[in-house]
């Protein structure tokens, strides 16, 4: 029984591993050698407090973008726009991290993240509204959104909000009263990202309001005979979706970055999604998912100088983890699992009788 | 595949050879027994029906004939020949065909396509259209399965589209068809004109497996009947021999009550009271057309009709699933008209929808989220916005046992459960609280003998309990079995009333049949 329980969980973790080995021999045709390549990702993701914390630092934002996807797919909606969501977030965060200087650290830091979290829920909200109300999709609103919020972005750290005196287009620097910094050598936005992470999962399984959402999004119908509003479930998923997109910009320009700087925060949003498949849409999963892709990512100029590895390879290997824990039925025949737990088996004992 | 062209499939009536035969078959799921040492043959031109309560282990005896699964132990002999199924292609090789409750067709794709895909006939390299149009429509008539290849099967009524699942096996060479409830989704027009098929398909030649646990249709059709009870061959008669109640004795083990007793109803204060209501249907038209009704306090009112008269309209808008347009709802005295959905039932309405799979429960859901669906965020069951897993656990054990609901535990997944556990599980949700009425949509739809008289004997206690009972069936016996008054509904409005004791099926079938009468 446990053991049934615990097979599911272990899918990803094997997915992971014979990526690692199959991006192993990846590297081995192109050249390079495969011990030095993941010599090159342990020192620079775990070696030594100040990489692990880069790596918990790079790891938050996809926390966030991770959490901000399964809230989505909960609900049966698909928030492309969370990379939209979290640059609006983000330099919104930034503005008033260096905009509002003066203010006492206990008000500056909790505004600044709340006008991302603010931010980042109202394009997503347009979404879900538009979604609710005339049935527009949410994917196509999301997606072109993005457009909208990258490009709008990117104009104000080169216009409006940019630092005097500067040749490259961003914010000033936050001030000191709005900046996170580290605990004991462990990133406070990383803290808030576990918190939250544990937080979306009592949300989504535990409350009431949860199983709204995951009733609409398992059978609108039948959502709609039991009463629960499905226009409401939606609006609710996007908003809080958005939020903690925008949220996760927040952290990212008050914990990381320290101000907003277009092309640091590139696809972190669609980082979130592959987080979340990999953490087959479960929110505690999400931190390990994120921790890993976090160190992938945080190793890449190692991978180049010590390895001699285009950093591209990282995108490698996340790619066919991906393929491998979304396509489970290649991983069993790598595998050739036993027959007992062959996937017809599994698949037809739910439908014996008439 | 592709040589295997139409019509190989025994157009000549032939001796009446054995086409297959099983011997010792056995299935076991884990520490479950489906099957277990089961024997039968079937001929050449035979109609043979396999009869059973919902997890009796039919469907897993026919997954194996065709592939599906593979058994345990035993053989399954084709034309003499022990073989060995490992998928359905193997078996379609071989001549079985099979239609599944649920069909696999390509909805936006025309009959012939659908039916030629996987096996097209080619004309340099393309799929030859016109050919699989004539071969389709050649093949319809040699069988008498009126259908246009033409049509977009999105389009057909769900009695033409089994019908091209037919074609689709008879296509491949189908000599040998299993026809898995083939009745469960049809209206009775629908299910007559298919046994008039089937009889048209064996007198070709064809071997028929019918799967059904409905009695009627298994004296009109079958020419032999094995019996299945927990996975085993309790019995090989033919139909002459019995009759439908011997036939529901050996299927559920015991004598069952076909009609079943009850007392005189009492009838109270008018509960539901409904004024002149017009309802939409999906695409915009009226089909509820001024419709009044009154049902009270402790009585049961059958509603009949052809399908298609506005019932399904007139069940969702008392239910506050479907917008009214007009006139007035009214529970004791109170307007409903323009509540939801939730407030309705929070109000003491229980509702057993029309379709269980789409609006009854949520498939992915454990039965025991299941059994709390519209209650989840009730004081029991939740408390400061937090769900109380462990009462909800504790309901619904002493529900599945209460309402004979079978499934390993209350954790697995609603839809491992078959059709009439299923369906018995929205019934246990919605008979198990107080209720003043009771809107029940076709109750028994694809539910086994005994899960019938379970299912009834439970409307009979709500209404002696005191609650209005309202029943809207497409089987006429239903109505007539439980209902204290039937309304006959046609295009919309209430045709006629008859007392439950006076009614006859013909008199309820003059008047719906007023409708159509064309």
């Amino acid at each position: 029984m446990h053991l049934d329980r615990l097979r599911p969980a272990l899918l990803p973790v094997v997915a992971v591993v014979v990526a690692m080995v199959i991006g192993a021999l990846v590297v081995l045709a192109a050249g390079a050698s495969p011990v030095a390549a993941a010599t090159a990702i342990w020192v620079a993701a775990f070696s030594g407090t100040g990489a692990i914390a880069a790596t918990l630092e790079k790891a938050t934002p996809l926390v966030f973008a991770g959490l901000a996807v399964i809230v989505g797919v909960r609900a049966g909606l698909f928030n492309i726009g969370a990379q939209g969501q979290l640059l609006l977030g983000a330099i919104t965060a930034a503005y008033a991290g260096y905009r509002l200087a003066g203010l006492p650290r206990a008000v500056h830091l909790p505004l600044c993240l709340a006008v991302g979290i603010v931010c980042g829920a109202l394009p997503a909200l347009l979404a879900g509204v538009l979604r609710a109300t005339r049935g527009v999709h949410e994917v196509i609103v999301t997606i072109m959104l993005n457009t909208i919020l990258v490009n709008l972005t990117d104009w104000l750290a080169g216009g409006p909000w940019m630092e005097q005196g500067q040749p490259v287009s961003r914010t000033p620097a936050i001030v000191g009263s709005a900046r996170m910094d580290r605990v004991a050598g462990v990133p406070v936005g990383f803290l808030l990202a576990v918190a939250m992470a544990f937080g979306v999962w009592f949300v989504l399984d535990r409350t009431t309001f949860g199983f709204r959402l995951a009733t609409v999004g398992a059978n609108r119908n039948a959502a709609h005979y039991a009463g629960i509003s499905v226009a409401g479930a939606t609006v609710a998923a996007m908003t809080l979706s958005g939020a903690l997109a925008g949220l996760g910009g927040a952290v990212e320009s008050l914990g990381v970055v320290g101000r907003f700087e277009p092309g640091f925060n590139a696809g972190l949003g669609f980082d979130g999604i592959t987080i979340a498949l990999l953490a087959r849409v479960s929110p505690r999963a999400v931190i390990p998912a994120a921790v890993l892709i976090g160190a992938l990512r945080a190793s890449s100029t190692q991978l180049q100088a010590r390895a001699r590895l285009a950093p591209e390879i990282v995108d490698v290997v996340l790619a066919l983890a991906l393929l491998l824990v979304a396509a489970p039925i290649i991983l069993r025949w790598l595998l050739r699992l036993r027959p007992g737990s062959s996937p017809t088996e599994v698949h037809l004992t739910r439908g014996w009788g008439s | 595949m592709s040589e295997s062209r139409p019509g190989e499939a025994g157009a000549v009536p032939q001796a009446r050879g054995v086409l297959l035969e099983v011997r010792g078959l056995t299935k076991r799921f884990g520490s479950v027994v489906a099957n277990e040492d089961v024997s039968l043959q079937l001929r050449r031109g035979e109609v043979l029906a396999l009869l059973g309560e919902n997890g009796a282990g039919k469907t897993t005896l026919v997954k194996m004939l065709f592939g599906l699964h593979r058994p345990d132990g035993g053989e399954i002999r084709l034309a003499g020949e022990a073989v060995r199924l490992r998928s359905p292609r193997d078996a379609i090789a071989r001549g079985i065909g099979m239609v599944h409750q649920h069909f696999q067709l390509v909805p936006v794709m025309t009959v012939a396509e659908n039916v030629v895909l996987g096996a097209e006939p080619t004309r340099r390299r393309f799929v030859d259209r016109r050919r699989a149009a004539a071969e389709v429509r050649e093949l319809s008539e040699r069988f008498g399965l009126a259908v246009d290849p033409d049509a977009v099967v999105e389009d057909l009524p769900i009695g033409a589209q089994q019908r091209v699942e037919i074609i689709k096996a008879l296509y491949r060479g189908a000599e040998i068809l299993i026809l898995d409830e083939p009745s469960a989704v049809l209206t009775p027009e629908e299910t007559d004109e298919l046994l008039g098929v089937v009889a048209e398909l064996a007198a070709r030649g064809v071997g028929i497996v019918l799967i059904t646990h409905k009695l009627r249709e298994v004296m009109e059709a079958a020419d032999r009947v094995v019996v299945l009870r927990d996975g085993r061959v309790v019995g090989e008669v033919a139909p002459a021999d019995t009759d439908e109640a011997g036939l529901a004795a050996l299927m559920v083990g015991r004598s069952v009550v076909l009609r079943i007793d009850k007392q005189p109803a009492s009838p109270g204060e008018p509960v539901l009271g409904i004024q002149g209501l017009e309802v939409d249907d999906d695409r915009g038209r009226r089909a509820v057309t001024g419709l009044d009704l009154e049902v009270r306090a402790g009585e049961i009112v059958g509603v009949a009709g052809v399908q298609g008269n506005g019932q399904r309209e007139l069940a969702e808008a008392i239910c506050g699933m479907r917008p009214r347009i007009g006139g007035c709802v009214l529970l004791q005295d109170r307007d409903i008209t323009g509540l939801g959905a939730r407030a309705i039932h929070d109000l003491g309405v229980a509702h057993i929808p029309e379709d269980r799979d789409k609006h009854g429960l949520v498939g992915s859901y454990s039965v025991a989220d299941d059994l709390v669906l519209n209650r989840f965020d009730e004081p029991g069951f939740a408390r400061w916005g937090r769900r109380d897993r462990a009462a909800v656990q504790r309901w619904a054990e002493q529900l599945i046992a209460e309402f004979d609901v079978r499934t390993p535990d209350v954790h697995a997944p609603a839809d491992s459960l078959s059709g009439g556990n299923k369906q018995k599980l929205i019934v246990a949700r919605e008979l198990s609280r107080a209720s003043v009425l009771v809107v029940a949509a076709q109750p028994t739809r694809g539910v086994d003998v005994g899960s019938i008289e379970f299912i009834h004997r439970q409307l009979v206690a709500a209404r002696d309990r005191g609650a209005a009972v309202l029943v809207i069936s497409a089987e006429l016996e239903e109505l007539l079995a439980v209902s204290d008054r039937i309304a006959v509904m046609r295009d919309g409005r209430i045709a006629a009333t008859f007392a439950g004791a006076s009614a006859t099926p013909e008199a309820i079938g003059l008047v719906m049949g007023g409708a159509t009468g064309h």
